[in-house]
C-alpha cells in the first residue's frame, strides 16, 4: 500500500496533523491500534479550559467528534485495530499488523508519529494485585465501556488526572475514600481540587501508600505520612479498607518507534522522560519523521492539536502542496497559539522542557 | 482488618510483570555492576516480555538512578526494536513468501 503522509495515532494530535495537511491535498493515511479513533478525547466528558480559540468549555469527547468529521470530509484513510509492529527505513515504511490477522508494508513519503503517552507505574507491596490500576485506564473502562472498576477507591497521586478521574469516579457512583500525594502540595489546579474537596473527598498531602493487601484482589491499603525526604513517618500509617486503588503519577511519552527509527531522544523531565527531538517545525532528527503531541513532552489536548497541524503544515509543505511563504504564514499561526496555550501558570515546565528540547535539536 | 505483619520492607516486590522479575533481582544486578538500562535488562531479562518494558522501564530507571548516583539525563533508553506489539512469526513467513513470489 502506497500513502504520501502516515500518521500513527489518531489522538487529538493526530487527527489535528491529517485534516492540515489532508486541507492543502495530501493523501493521509493513519493507523491506530485502538478500536476506535480520538486517542483520549472521547473519554474527556469535561469541559476545556483556556480560551474559545483553544476549544475551552467545549467537551473532549465532542472535540473528538467534531475532528472525526472533518477528517471524513477530507478522505482521510483510517485504519482502525491495526498495530505498527516496525518502522523500516527511516521511516519511508511500516509494517503493519491488521485486525483481521494480516499483515501488510505501507509505503509513504512522510511519516507523523502522534503515539502519545503510557501511565507510569508506581511500585508498592501488593502493586500486582487486581484492584490497582492506572487512573487513565479508570476513566477508559468507566467512560467509554461503561464499566465501573471497584466501589471503594484510593487516588495515589493529586494532577489534574487524579482530581478529574476522582470527580469522575464519584459521578459513575463510587466511593473515593481518599486521594493522596507524596508531595506537600495539590498536584493539580485548584478548581479541580475544589471540586473534589467540596464533596466530601478527603485530599492528604504529604502522604504515600505503603502497601496494598488482599489474597485474589485488593482488600485494602495502608497509606502514611512521609516527611521532608519522602520516607515514611513511622506510627503514622492507617488502613483504608478499599476494593481500587487507582494510580495517578504521571505519564510518559510512547518513543519507542520513534527511537527504533533513529530518532534521537532526550531525556526532559518536566516533558515526562525520554522525547525524541524536534525542531519548531516538528521534525526529529531523521528528515521526514515528525512527532506531536504526547509522544514529545505530555502536555495538554490543545497543545497536542496545535502541535499536530504545524507538523502537518510542514509535512504538506515538504511534500510539495503548500508554498512556502504560505506554509511559514501558517506556521506562525499556530506557534503563537502555542505559546498562548503555554503562558499560563500551569505551563511554566513544559514551557521549559520544550524550550530545552528545541535547544538540544539544534546542537546535534 | 485482618492482614499478615510482614513490613514493607521485607517484602520482594516485582516490578517486570511480563518476565516477573522482582527488585531484588534488579538490585543485584546492578550490585553486580550493571550500570545501564541495557546492561541491566539482558542480565535479568526485565524489560523483555510481552510489553516490552513500556511498564517496568522506568521503575528500573529509578533504582539504577538511586543506586549508581546517575540522574536519569545521563541514563540512556535500551535499545528499541521491533516487532513493537506481539506478532506471530508465522504472519511474517507469510508475508515473505508473498514477497518473494512478486519477484
Amino acid at each position: 500500500m502506497e500513502t504520501e503522509l502516515a500518521i500513527v495515532g489518531s489522538g487529538p494530535a493526530g487527527l489535528a496533523a491529517a485534516i492540515e495537511a489532508a486541507k492543502t491535498g495530501v493523501k493521509v493515511t493513519i493507523i491506530d491500534e485502538n478500536p476506535r479513533p480520538g486517542g483520549q478525547l472521547f473519554k474527556q466528558i469535561h469541559k476545556f479550559f483556556g480560551s474559545e480559540k483553544h476549544k475551552a468549555g467545549i467537551r473532549g469527547i465532542d472535540i473528538g467528534h467534531e475532528l472525526l468529521e472533518q477528517c471524513e470530509k477530507l478522505n482521510v484513510q483510517i485504519f482502525l485495530r491495526t498495530e505498527v509492529w516496525a518502522v523500516f527505513d527511516n521511516g519511508k515504511a511500516l509494517g503493519l499488523k491488521h485486525a483481521n490477522n494480516t499483515t501488510e508494508k505501507l509505503n509513504t513519503r512522510k511519516l507523523i508519529l502522534a503515539t502519545g503517552a503510557i501511565e507510569n507505574p508506581l511500585a508498592f507491596p501488593g502493586w500486582t494485585l487486581p484492584g490497582v490500576l492506572g487512573a487513565g485506564a479508570t476513566q477508559t473502562l468507566m467512560n467509554l465501556h461503561r464499566v465501573l472498576p471497584g466501589q471503594r477507591v484510593l487516588m495515589v497521586g493529586t494532577g489534574n488526572v487524579g482530581l478529574i478521574v476522582s470527580y469522575q469516579l464519584l459521578q459513575a457512583g463510587a466511593d473515593v475514600v481518599a486521594a493522596i500525594d507524596i508531595l506537600p502540595q495539590i498536584g493539580g489546579w485548584g478548581v479541580h481540587a475544589s471540586k473534589i474537596r467540596r464533596l466530601g473527598i478527603p485530599i492528604l498531602t504529604s502522604h504515600t501508600i505503603k502497601e496494598a493487601f488482599g489474597n485474589n484482589e485488593v482488600k485494602g491499603a495502608v497509606i502514611a505520612r512521609v516527611g521532608q525526604d519522602n520516607k515514611v513517618i513511622p506510627e503514622t500509617e492507617r488502613t483504608l479498607e478499599i476494593d481500587t486503588i487507582c494510580i495517578a503519577v504521571g505519564l510518559s511519552p510512547m518513543a519507542e518507534l520513534a527511537q527504533s527509527a533513529g530518532c534521537q531522544t532526550i531525556h526532559i523531565a518536566e516533558l515526562g522522560g525520554w522525547t525524541p527531538m524536534h525542531n519548531k517545525r516538528m521534525e526529529t532528527t531523521i528528515k521526514g519523521i515528525y512527532v506531536a503531541g504526547d509522544v514529545c513532552g505530555v502536555e495538554e489536548a490543545s497543545t497536542a492539536m496545535e502541535e499536530g497541524k504545524i507538523s502537518g503544515i510542514a509535512a504538506a509543505e515538504s511534500l510539495g502542496y503548500l508554498q512556502r511563504g504560505k506554509a511559514k504564514e501558517l506556521m506562525k499561526e499556530r506557534q503563537e497559539s502555542l505559546n498562548a496555550l503555554r503562558a499560563g501558570p500551569f505551563a511554566t515546565q513544559s514551557k521549559l522542557g520544550k524550550e530545552k528540547l528545541i535547544e538540544r535539536f539544534h546542537k546535534c | 482488618m485482618e492482614r499478615k505483619t510482614q513490613t514493607s520492607e521485607e517484602k520482594d516486590i516485582i516490578l517486570c510483570r511480563c518476565e516477573e522479575v522482582t527488585q531484588k533481582t534488579i538490585e543485584e544486578a546492578i550490585g553486580k555492576g550493571g550500570d545501564t538500562l541495557d546492561s541491566v535488562k539482558r542480565s535479568t531479562r526485565a524489560g523483555m516480555g510481552l510489553c516490552q518494558g513500556r511498564t517496568c522501564q522506568r521503575l528500573v530507571a529509578k533504582i539504577l538512578r538511586d543506586k549508581t548516583g546517575k540522574p536519569l539525563e545521563a541514563l540512556t533508553p535500551p535499545t528499541s526494536r521491533p516487532p513493537f506489539r506481539p506478532i506471530k512469526l508465522d504472519l511474517l513467513a507469510q508475508e515473505g513468501n508473498k514477497t518473494a513470489e512478486r519477484k
